[in-house]
């Protein structure tokens, strides 16, 4: 076979809080170089499916291997580079922002390993493409939020994943970042063959950015190409009215 | 008028144990300081006592007795807050109060051994032993050995457990590894500044060099120099002025705790 892997497998996965269903019975798959956006309504369940393909949570049912490995087994979890949902605007934490990007090599380096040159080189350049290397000095919590979002960005790059999953990357950065950053992806994308899942609450740059849209509420509303999803039923069906649905053209 | 304080042999002992606790103290005080959980050191504490309490009922080794008390109790703490139930603050506020309450029992059923009790609740750097500079001397290399083989695992954990462990550094392990070394570093720590004051110790400087804004390590770096010059000054200050040692190195961090705020005041 020589077309894309498979690198994600969710298989019929359900999960739930206390009793309280969250994921009903979600299966997809993601290729290899797939970027994925994957949107859906506050409390859908965009987070949680995040957490179970992360192995942060264990589903009650179904199960999701990752280069075909069941995940408790997989040992190379540094492949998976992972920005979380933020909504902390106060960090305490006396860190610089070289410290913080540095930790994201932890995994992949090991128990007893120091940074090497080569890691060290590895670093600076995520720094250099998320444009933080002028902020390395600085502490944690003394930039700004889309500052730090990019930190955190790459602390995720830092262990140099072949899967990045960023769970609303882009909640509270400027439009010119924004613009910025989503050319950021999409280089990644196509030029370094990253696989990207993306949850995002922008329909519209979701629809433009990704090569596949995932739509859940719950249950797995939709899985598609984007033009698939530009019909007004499934907005209906995930937002439950209907939202006028404007494809710019760029 | 009294001898020179090195002629004393247990002066001489109070500054050695008094040099290694400064220095691992803020270490692990930085790891609990910087994700809020700095009750931890004195919840620690009020556990000791339990084992001091026993040591000195059964007449074995009470710093042993404490060692185990307080490593228990971090283990039984990370377990009931990895179920994610209750608040941690709550968790070690059960845990404070209830080893507080184990231990005054425990003490009214032996009667006779007051002034030993006291030596433990407030210091008493004259009844520091040999043995004791031996266990403190092994504990010490240690608890410091584990911090540099595994200061960035620390870190990772410490800054953000769930990306830990979404990268598959095991982070609840960790998370136990640093209690129990905080366990053992309360435990040894508490013969010099004693149980009521140890969390002071551990907690003051830390708090004092992150008003400094300095990366971690660097806040770990400042935070022993400052425990240093506390307990240093502190020893010498209770010998020619016979204060409690104790009380007088907690006042020493907490006067330049108060200059560092002084210093970095916010405009
Ligand atoms: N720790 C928890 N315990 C109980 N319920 C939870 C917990 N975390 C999330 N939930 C519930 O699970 C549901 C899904 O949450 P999730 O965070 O996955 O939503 P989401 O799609 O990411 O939403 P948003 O767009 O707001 O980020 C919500 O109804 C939430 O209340
Ligand atoms: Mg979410």
């Amino acid at each position: 076979m020589t077309g894309p892997k498979t690198c994600i497998e969710v298989k019929e996965v359900s999960f739930s809080y206390n009793g309280n269903p969250i994921l009903q019975d979600i299966s997809f798959d993601v290729q290899e170089g797939e970027y994925l956006g994957i949107i859906g309504p506050n409390g859908g369940g965009k987070t949680t499916l995040f957490k179970v393909i992360l192995g942060l949570l264990k589903p009650q049912t179904g199960e999701v291997r990752i280069y075909g490995e069941p995940l408790e087994s997989f040992k190379r979890k540094h492949l998976i580079g992972y920005v979380p949902q933020r909504s902390i605007s106060d960090y305490y934490f006396p860190a610089t922002v070289e410290e913080v990007v540095r930790s994201g090599r932890t995994a992949r380096l090991g128990l007893f390993k120091r940074i090497s040159k080569e890691d060290a080189s590895a670093i600076e350049k995520v720094m250099e493409v998320t444009d933080v290397a002028k902020l390395r000095d600085r502490l944690i919590g003394q930039i700004s939020g889309g500052e730090r979002q990019r930190v955190f960005i790459a602390r995720a790059l830092a262990s140099e994943p072949k899967i990045l999953i960023l769970d609303e990357p882009d909640v509270g950065v400027d439009v010119t970042a924004q613009e910025k950053f989503y050319s950021f992806l999409e280089d990644l994308n196509s030029n370094t063959g990253i696989t990207i899942l993306l949850i995002s609450h922008d329909i519209d740059v979701v629809a433009h950015q990704a090569k596949t849209i995932l739509c859940l509420n719950r249950r797995l509303v939709c899985h598609g190409p984007p033009r698939d999803f530009i019909t007004e039923d499934y907005m209906q069906k995930l937002y439950g009215k209907k939202v006028r649905f404007i494809l710019h053209g760029h | 008028m009294r001898p020179e304080i090195f002629e004393l042999e247990f002066m001489r002992r109070a500054f050695v144990a008094g040099l290694l606790i400064s220095i691992i103290v803020p270490i692990i005080g930085t790891f609990l300081v910087v994700r809020r959980y700095s009750l931890m050191a004195d919840t620690l504490a009020h556990v000791s006592l339990v084992g001091v309490a026993v040591g000195v009922l059964t007449k074995t080794q009470p710093v042993i007795a404490a060692v185990i008390a307080s490593t228990v109790a971090a283990v039984l703490i990370e377990r009931l807050r990895g179920l994610k139930k209750l608040f941690a603050e709550s968790i070690l506020a059960i845990f404070l109060s209830g080893s507080l309450a184990v231990a005054v029992v425990i003490i009214s059923m032996a009667k006779g051994f007051n002034v030993d009790l006291l030596s433990y609740l407030f210091g008493s750097i004259s009844t520091i032993g040999g043995v004791d500079l031996f266990l403190l001397a092994v504990l010490f290399v240690l608890v410091l050995a584990s911090v540099a083989l595994f200061y960035k695992e620390f870190f990772l954990v410490s800054f953000d457990e769930e990306f830990a462990e979404a990268s598959g550094v095991k982070a609840r392990a960790l998370n136990l590894f640093i209690v129990i070394l905080a366990a053992v570093t309360v435990s040894l720590a508490m013969r010099i500044v004693g149980i009521l004051l140890i969390g002071a110790l551990m907690v003051i400087p830390v708090v004092t060099a992150r008003q400094f804004e300095l990366s971690f390590r660097n806040t770990i770096l400042v935070s022993i120099s400052f425990s240093l010059v506390s307990v240093i000054s502190g020893l010498f200050l209770s010998y020619y002025f016979d204060l409690a040692s104790g009380g007088t190195i907690v006042l020493v961090s907490l006067a330049i705790f108060l200059a560092s705020l002084a210093i970095n005041r916010p405009e």
